[in-house]
């Protein structure tokens, strides 16, 4: 059968001939391709310090948006929850009482929120799910801890914050199925 | 009286360098097993990473010292003391520098000049096999005992050929003493090495003093793959340490010894033209800089071959051993034989 790739080689038992036989030709090959690595760039990123730069299609930490004047898009739908495949998000919602219009967009809000971090498999369907466009998923990784409930992110964690330091950008953030990976 | 104490302070001193060599080159061996693959290897300990041997001393000193039940442990404790001590009583017998005019007599950069040094050499050598040998055998654990008879068979099959091809190079020498066999190898030019005169004779002893040393490609005693640590399985903190610090001395020491045998110690070029122009001491300084350079050349080359070359099978090792180089080190001794003939 014809091979497709091209990369496979045919097996030969043929004996090997002396300059094979004595190793040191290979071996003098094989110091050369090392010390040529000893004097590459090395590719090491210093993680702690330096972090890479993630694709806009990457999928992190999730973080509920404010809208430009500092509310809450969130209006408690639950189309995050119901469409979340790991049923990592609940939420409870409450009615937006008089005075508090500066805080919440609509009515309707989540009171509490909360995305268990161990359950969520960062399919970013929230964000596809979202009519409100509150939440999105940025390039942070949900940090290391000790115990389970800790990976239970509450609302006061997800939120971002009204000033404009505490934003989060998510301009450059892209939805969905990246071009060409399907 | 001044003799004895320049000799003394020599021991220290010499000492005192094996360590911070052997300590460094633990340091150097992950930054070039790190640059060979890319990577930049430790580098948190200081800057570039210059205090990991220290960090990893102390970590070593900090672990719980296991003495297993079943254990001999008197001989347990024996085996990394031999190990660490035949690694450092190598070092006596190596010329560091040419001889020095102090104090109106003449002193040589040397502990011991004995007119039997390569013997010593090879003798202490062979010692070393006993601290694997014990240690393995005292743990009472199969994977142990497997690596130290693994170790002692290969030391045996290559000290063999080993001695062969030094046998040859004492053949052009006429000595056994190891400063004159450096300083016969100044030539007209500083450059009268043996490795010129005797380059099968080189090969042959570098590949056994990778075998001597229990070094990548011929690191089966410690084959982790087979044998979970090999000799040192049951060993655990400073004991473990020992026996680790000791290949890395061992090594630093084999290639004093190769640096001395076959590149001309601490002859270079030019030697006549900078000992007229210098003073005594610089000369000597500058000699035994450049002896440490080449030993660390050398050094430099066994890590370069370990993150270069895998390991091999036993029987592979064995056949290498006994029907390459053994065959080939009596051939090389025989063609010295013949040219030092027709010579005459």
């Amino acid at each position: 059968m014809q091979s497709l790739t091209n990369r496979s080689k045919v097996v030969s038992n043929k004996t090997m001939s002396w300059s094979e036989r004595i190793y040191l030709p290979a071996i003098l090959a094989g110091l050369r391709i090392t010390l040529a690595h000893f004097f590459k760039k090395k590719v090491t990123i210093q993680y702690p310090e330096q972090t890479k730069d993630h694709g806009p299609y990457f999928r992190g930490v999730h973080v509920l948006k404010r809208d430009d004047q500092g509310r809450e898009n969130c209006t408690a739908c639950g189309l995050c929850a119901l469409s979340c495949p790991a049923e990592a998000i609940t939420m409870v919602a409450a009615e937006r009482k008089p005075g508090e219009e500066h805080l919440y967009r609509e009515e309707k809000y989540a009171i509490e929120y909360e995305i268990n971090m161990l359950r969520c498999i960062f399919c970013g369907f929230c964000e596809e799910a979202c009519p409100k466009d509150a939440i999105y998923l940025t390039d942070l990784l949900p940090t290391s801890n000790y115990t389970r409930k800790k990976f239970v992110y509450t609302k006061d964690m997800l939120l971002e914050g009204i000033a404009p330091e505490d934003r989060r950008d998510v301009s450059k953030r892209r939805k969905g199925i990246r071009e060409g990976a399907m | 009286m001044e003799l004895i104490l320049f000799k003394v302070g020599l021991v220290v001193v010499l000492f005192l360098i094996s360590l911070l060599i052997a300590a460094y080159s633990t340091y150097a061996e992950r930054k070039v097993a790190a640059f060979m693959q890319d990577r930049i290897g430790p580098n948190r300990a200081g800057p570039i990473g210059i205090l990991q041997p220290l960090a990893d001393g102390l970590k070593m000193f900090m672990k719980e010292d296991i003495i297993p039940q079943n254990a001999n442990r008197f001989l347990f404790i024996l085996g990394p003391a031999i190990s660490m001590a035949t690694a450092l009583m190598t070092s006596a017998v190596i010329p560091w520098g040419p001889d020095l005019n102090l104090f109106g007599t003449t002193v040589s950069l040397q502990v011991a000049d004995i007119n039997i040094g390569i013997l010593y050499i090879m003798g202490v050598l062979s010692l070393g096999v006993y601290g694997i040998m014990i240690g393995g055998w005292a743990s009472n654990n199969k994977y142990s005992i497997l690596g130290s008879i693994r170790a002692s068979t290969q030391m045996i099959s290559y000290e063999l050929a080993m001695g062969m091809s030094i046998v040859a190079v004492i053949m052009t020498t006429g000595s056994l003493s190891i400063s004159q066999m450096v300083s016969s190898q100044e030539g007209s030019f500083g450059m009268g090495w043996n490795v010129f005169y005797q380059p099968l004779g080189f090969l042959i002893f570098l590949v056994c003093a990778f075998a001597e040393t229990n070094r990548t490609p011929f690191d089966l005693p410690e084959c982790e793959t087979e044998l979970v640590g090999g000799y040192h399985t049951e060993y655990s903190s400073m004991k473990l340490g020992f026996y680790l610090f000791s290949e890395y001395v061992n090594m630093f020491i084999s290639s004093a010894i190769i640096a001395s045998l076959f590149f001309g110690g601490y002859n270079f070029p030019y030697m006549q033209v900078v000992q007229e122009n210098t003073s005594q001491i610089l000369f000597a300084v500058i000699c035994t800089g450049v002896f440490l350079a080449k030993i660390l050349f050398f050094v430099f080359f066994f890590m370069w071959v370990r993150w270069t070359i895998p390991r091999f099978r036993f029987d592979q090792l064995m056949d290498l051993g006994w029907k390459v180089l053994l065959p080939l080190s009596i051939l090389n001794m025989l063609i010295t034989g013949f040219f030092i003939l027709l010579n005459n």
